[in-house]
């Protein structure tokens, strides 16, 4: 399609990105109007809202099977972008149920809107295809995230969070930015699927290169918090409302790999043995300093932190096998994790409510003081734990076959060693939970109802993408392959 | 004529500069404007790369302008919010320093 020509498929392609801005502006409207007991409901509206979206999504924006530019080159309508798309409105439409019932954030509109802002911007990470984009998305998806981050003003941790947050992410888009202005500099275009040409055809220096996909990597390492670019997460985890902090741990990782997976594939195809070594790096260090870290946290929100740069690590595996089936473990171990990782944090924010502590030891027990969440903390654990017939265990499945495939079977042994280290600890909570005596026997309060309805959807997703493999393993494929295919 | 390679030597001057603060510095508004200067040396290469490229295709290329007008865009966007982070957390603290931000640490 030729740059300039406007027609109603370019529309579609972006309805659910219209439809986004639309309910954060009608979320704003509404915070001007509604007063008292009715704004209890921004947290339902929200979800109701990205619910039609979703819907309106699937009937009419699917993608075409190959893929097109749309939008002058600016966005790529593809598979990739669709399933991704749809992991964020999922995890954004869950972490509104969940602030539905954080009380510190839940009368604000504000705050629902800045979510569905930051949706926006990583629904077009996953699909830009032109660095300007690319770009704009990352911040777009950043700057509303350091202010949910810091969004509870009273809270001094919050603001802390808020601040490292910050100055962490600025620091590196620069140098993310950098690197995009090297590339337009040595190839002169900045659109992304020009790029692999431009660069295969030898005109520029390896060492270059390297250089290149050295600063788009730390760029994006940060983003999905890779050791040793992950400083910011665990504080960030612990300060940052907890509804905001599974949020980050899960869509905006979801969006930092659906971006870095398909700029190595579509614009450094020829460096593929360079990036995938650089990657797989990255991986090891992540798997190992995250599971380290973890054994030693009395914190459970600093412990999932760690654990989440452990998970980026497995991640890392599947994009460091760098082959069609490496990207679709990778997308398939984001939807798994999704759901669990929600399901964790879920937990620990009525936990935290009711006792007001995100201590080990606030949980000790919780098997008798509340026996339903208890059961939900045991599939969750479980599932990130790796074991079967979680979601968690299918996604760990496919990440070390892919690198096995490619012959990386290094890799893999560090992958399994890690795994068992980080059951140790998830074991350990489970421990607390059951065999620890709690130091206050009172049952907790019957929980809300937004929050059982999203506790109970990340819960019968961990069971579906453990037991019915079938259908989430082909929007997998069908993402993986309209990246490589092209 | 300054060659192209000027530009950008300096561009990579100010960008490690500007790491360097934000490595370096203790006080929030001092990074703050540290990442400014990593940007700003992105601007510098950006513009020198467009002038360069527009001299060996013989037609300007409206993108990398583009390009520039988002990167001022963006780091407006992020200094405001950085800013009113900073002035919160001094409202309680009276203090802009990184190091004594140490409610969140293990």
């Amino acid at each position: 399609m030729a740059a300039g020509e406007f027609t109603t498929s370019m529309v579609l392609a972006v309805l659910p990105e219209i439809g986004l801005v639309a309910l954060a502006a009608v979320l704003l409207v509404v915070d001007l109007i509604w007063r008292g007991n009715t704004r209890r409901y921004f947290g339902w509206l929200t979800t109701a809202g990205l619910a039609v979206i979703m819907l309106l999504a699937v009937l009419f924006a699917r993608p075409a099977v190959e893929g097109a530019l749309v939008w002058g080159g600016m966005l790529r309508f593809d598979s990739a972008g669709f399933v991704f798309r749809m992991i964020f409105l999922a995890a954004a439409a869950l972490t509104a149920l969940y602030t539905a019932v954080t009380d510190s954030v839940r009368l604000h509109g504000e705050f629902y809107a800045l979510l569905l802002v930051s949706t926006l911007g990583m629904s077009l990470m996953a699909s830009a295809s032109d660095l300007i984009m690319l770009f704009l998305a990352i911040e777009t998806t950043s700057i509303p995230l350091y202010v949910l981050a810091g969004f509870i003003l009273r809270d001094q941790k919050s603001v802390e969070a808020g601040i490292k947050y910050l100055l962490f992410g600025a620091m590196a888009s620069a140098i993310l930015l950098y690197g995009f202005s090297l590339i337009y500099g040595l190839t002169g275009t900045t659109q992304l699927y020009n790029l692999g040409a431009a660069f295969q055809a030898g005109a520029v220096p390896a060492v270059l290169i390297a250089a290149v996909i050295g600063l788009v990597l730390v760029g994006f390492g940060f983003k999905v918090s890779a050791v040793p670019f992950h400083f910011w997460a665990p504080d960030v985890y612990q300060g940052a409302p907890t509804p905001v902090a599974g949020f980050l741990s899960t869509a905006s990782k979801a969006a930092g790999f659906a971006a870095l997976m398909r700029v190595m594939a579509v614009a450094f195809p020829e460096q593929s043995a360079l990036w995938s070594t650089m990657i797989a790096v990255l991986a090891t260090l992540s798997m190992l300093v995250g599971n380290y870290l973890a054994l030693a946290q009395k914190s459970l929100k600093r412990l999932l932190a760690y654990s989440s740069i452990a998970h980026a690590g497995y991640i890392l595996i599947g994009v460091a096998a760098g082959s069609e089936f490496g990207w679709l473990s990778s997308t398939y171990y984001l939807m798994a994790y999704l759901v669990t990782n929600l399901a964790a944090f879920g937990l620990v924010a009525w936990v935290e409510r009711n006792t007001g502590s995100d201590d080990l030891s606030a949980f000790a027990g919780l098997s008798r003081r509340a026996p339903a969440l208890g059961l939900v903390m045991i599939v969750a654990m479980l599932s990130l734990g790796g074991i079967p017939p979680f979601a968690g265990f299918f996604g760990k499945l496919l990440v070390f076959a892919s690198a096995i495939e490619k012959g990386m079977v290094w890799l893999v042994l560090v992958g399994i060693f890690n795994a068992i280290i980080g059951l140790y600890y998830y074991l350990m909570v489970l421990k607390t939970i059951y065999v620890n005596e709690p130091s206050d026997t009172a049952k907790l309060p019957k929980a809300a109802v937004a929050w059982r309805v999203a506790l109970t959807i990340c819960v019968v997703g961990i069971l579906v993408l453990g037991f019915w493999f079938g259908p989430f393993y082909s929007y997998a494929q069908s993402a993986a392959a309209s990246i490589w295919i092209y | 004529m300054i060659p192209l390679s000027w530009y950008l030597i300096a561009a990579a001057a100010l960008f490690c500069i500007g790491l360097f603060g934000v490595l370096s510095r203790k006080n929030a508004v001092s990074i703050l404007m540290s990442v400014e200067l990593m940007l700003n040396a992105v601007n510098i290469n950006l513009l020198a790369f467009w002038h360069y490229h527009t001299q060996l295709q013989g037609a300007g290329q409206i993108t990398p302008q583009v390009f520039v007008a988002m990167v001022f865009i963006v780091a407006a966007a992020e200094v405001a919010v950085g800013l009113a982070l900073i002035i919160s957390a001094y409202r309680r603290r009276e203090t802009p320093v990184v190091d004594e931000m140490t409610l969140l640490k293990g």
